[in-house]
């Protein structure tokens, strides 16, 4: 009776979809498809930032067109960015404590400080300070609600001499310059909460922090170069090909960077193999082949990588240059995506006694489901659009319409 | 006397008393009466386990990769081995109650603490649930709540230690695999038993400051 149960109790385990010994607490996994999420979200943001740095402060004027655009993306998803932590939380409304509360040796007591100074002391600052001309004069031009918001979000400083503009481009500057160590802060330490885990070895790595930051800036530059490029079509514009091609030369300097930092970790854990090689090892061989080998390295890094070095190097027309992009950038979103999953649901497949695999199960319409996070995904998309509304990007023509009255 | 038996509630002093756990590897028997003790006592959710125990299987020729089993956390006991002569046996695992305790490093509310007396502990009605903790301790301990919805552990039966009492599972252990000690005791047998025997912490590389002492430990234990 009692080998009965023992062997019930294994089919169990075996329709749970663990392989050989895990910690019986280890058996369901602590953070979802969610938790992926957040990274690939704050990511996106730090890298739009960047982009839209090497404008205002490194002065490449061939990527201008995606300046504004690139600063409206990266606040559209940082407004979404602590979404699917709330989301993932035991007691979500006992969040606020991470501010009034915090725990000082807590990485994760800091997102509250890091995401606030983000979002309010540089991004919000920063298209503020870039935008208000357009605001007053949208003031003045609109009617009805839309003039109210639009008086609200002067704040009411309506002074557009050009003494109060020069102001409002140095301090935008300097906003600018203190927003560039503030992305970094606000990725790498999203890759210190994985990297400062010591008892999981997929996660242990000082390089985790560097790795997230580089990644963060190509899944941000592909992002905004692929919004651009669609919302310029949808406008029925021409798509500034002098901007495209410097900004996917960037992403390609950026993304061979990324790459070797990546390869680097991987080696160096190959060629060190300590305790935990033979379980990770086998690990990527077969549960995480699939969305490691496959997904990121295969198409989502190495293929957009000698489609933009082909660009680099060979001449080619205009049509196909465009094309070529567009597949890069959509490979190495997915290849971002693929790489944050590896690391959040990768890291919790084995067991810490590096005896046992378990199985992800990813729920559909679940608080935690995929649903949810496809929702998630899409809604900065709606925000985004909603901004544009709000606060066209494309200025020069709107506030001159504006000024004149049109 | 059992080992670190507390005195008296009403004389309880926190900063008196810094507990810990001596598990006697040799002498468990893998019966599961601390697994199933714990459960009653704690009211532990099915299939989550504050403590557990483990069978080890080493061969001669893979003492590196051992076959390890926990059905249902050794609760009901173990099937019977193989008759090969190889090495079996089992371990006792519990919460460390580490002095420099991952979990507790990474709280972002602070919500798990070390207690004055050395127990690791978790305010459950501030503890947001985000699993960080979960995720730090090494030894696989932790758990979130299924309906509590809160990081959940073993406390080293904290409501009884306090009492002048033992925990349930070494007040349930028929060989006395299980021991409570305090290290503040010096009358606590702990001492000369450290003193005369070669005792270790599970992954001493972790630096966590363990305080599970197991005695007879295999190297190939996990």
């Amino acid at each position: 009776m009692c080998d009965l149960a023992m062997f019930l109790a294994e089919q169990v385990k075996t329709m749970n979809g663990v392989e050989g010994f895990m910690y019986p607490n280890e058996i369901g996994l602590q953070w979802s498809v969610l938790i992926v999420l957040y990274p690939f979200i704050t990511g996106l943001v730090a890298g739009a930032f960047i982009l839209a740095s090497l404008e205002r402060v490194f002065r490449v004027e061939a990527v201008k067109p995606t300046y504004r655009l690139a600063l409206l993306t990266a606040l559209s998803f940082l407004i979404v960015a602590p979404l699917p932590l709330q989301l993932h939380l035991g007691h979500p409304e006992r969040s606020p404590e991470m501010y009034f509360t915090p725990h000082s040796t807590s990485a994760m007591a800091m997102f509250g400080y890091v995401y606030l100074w983000y979002l309010m002391a540089v991004l919000v600052l920063e298209i503020w300070l870039d935008y208000r001309q357009d605001i007053v004069l949208l003031s003045r031009s609109s009617k009805g609600l839309l003039r109210l918001v639009y008086k609200v979000m002067t704040l009411g400083s309506d002074n557009i001499s050009p003494r109060s503009l020069h102001i409002d481009e140095r301090v935008g500057w300097i906003v600018t310059l203190i927003g560039i160590p503030s992305a970094f802060l606000l990725h790498g330490y999203v890759g210190f909460i994985f990297g400062s885990i010591k008892a999981n070895p997929w996660w242990s790595s000082p390089l985790m922090p560097v790795v997230f930051i580089f990644s963060a800036m190509v899944s941000g530059i592909a992002g905004v170069m692929l919004i651009y490029m669609a919302v310029t079509k949808l406008r029925k514009q021409q798509i500034d090909i002098r901007c495209v091609d410097t900004i996917a030369m960037y992403l390609f300097y950026i993304f061979i960077i990324d790459f070797s930092l990546e390869m680097l970790d991987l080696i160096h854990r190959v060629y060190e193999a300590d305790e935990s090689f033979r379980s990770l090892n086998f690990m990527v061989h077969t549960k995480l082949y699939f969305s490691h080998i496959v997904v990121q390295i295969l198409l989502g890094t190495v293929t957009p990588l000698v489609l933009l070095f082909i660009t680099q190097v060979v001449k080619l027309p205009e049509h196909v240059r465009k094309r070529m992009y567009v597949t890069s950038g959509c490979l190495a979103l997915i290849g971002i995506f693929a790489m944050r999953w590896n690391v959040v649901i990768g890291g919790q497949l084995f067991s810490k006694s590096f005896l046992g695999y378990t199985t992800y199960k990813m729920a559909l319409v679940t608080r935690e489901g995929s649903l949810v996070a496809v929702g998630l995904t899409i809604l900065p998309l709606f925000i985004l659009w909603a901004l544009v509304k709000l606060l066209p990007p494309f200025t020069q023509e709107h506030a001159t319409q504006a000024a004149t009255g049109d | 006397m059992l080992a670190g038996t507390p005195e008296q509630a009403e004389n309880y002093k926190q900063s008196d008393h810094w507990w810990g756990m001596l598990i006697d590897v040799p002498k468990c028997i893998g019966c599961g009466n601390c697994v199933r003790a714990c459960a009653a006592e704690n009211d532990v959710p099915e299939g989550y386990f504050r403590t557990w125990v483990e069978r080890y299987h080493v061969s001669d020729e893979n003492m590196t990769n051992p076959e390890v089993i926990s059905p249902d956390g050794g609760k009901e006991g173990f099937p019977v081995a193989k008759e090969d002569a190889e090495k079996y046996f089992f371990v006792p695992k519990m919460c460390n109650h580490c002095a420099d305790s991952p979990c507790t490093q990474v709280c972002p509310v602070g919500a798990t603490f070390v207690s004055p007396d050395g127990v690791v502990l978790i305010d459950q009605k501030y503890c947001l649930g985000c699993a960080y903790c979960v995720q730090a301790c090494p030894y696989g301990c932790r758990y979130i709540h299924p309906e509590k919805k809160v990081a959940d552990k073993c406390t080293l039966c904290y409501h009884r230690i306090t009492k002048g009492l033992t925990t349930a599972c070494c007040e349930s252990c028929p060989t006395g695999a299980r021991q409570l000690v305090d290290l503040k005791n010096p009358k606590d047998p702990i001492h000369e038993f450290l003193k005369t025997h070669s005792v270790q912490v599970l992954k001493p590389q972790m630096a966590t400051g363990a305080k599970a002492f197991y005695n007879g430990l295999d190297g190939s234990v996990r």
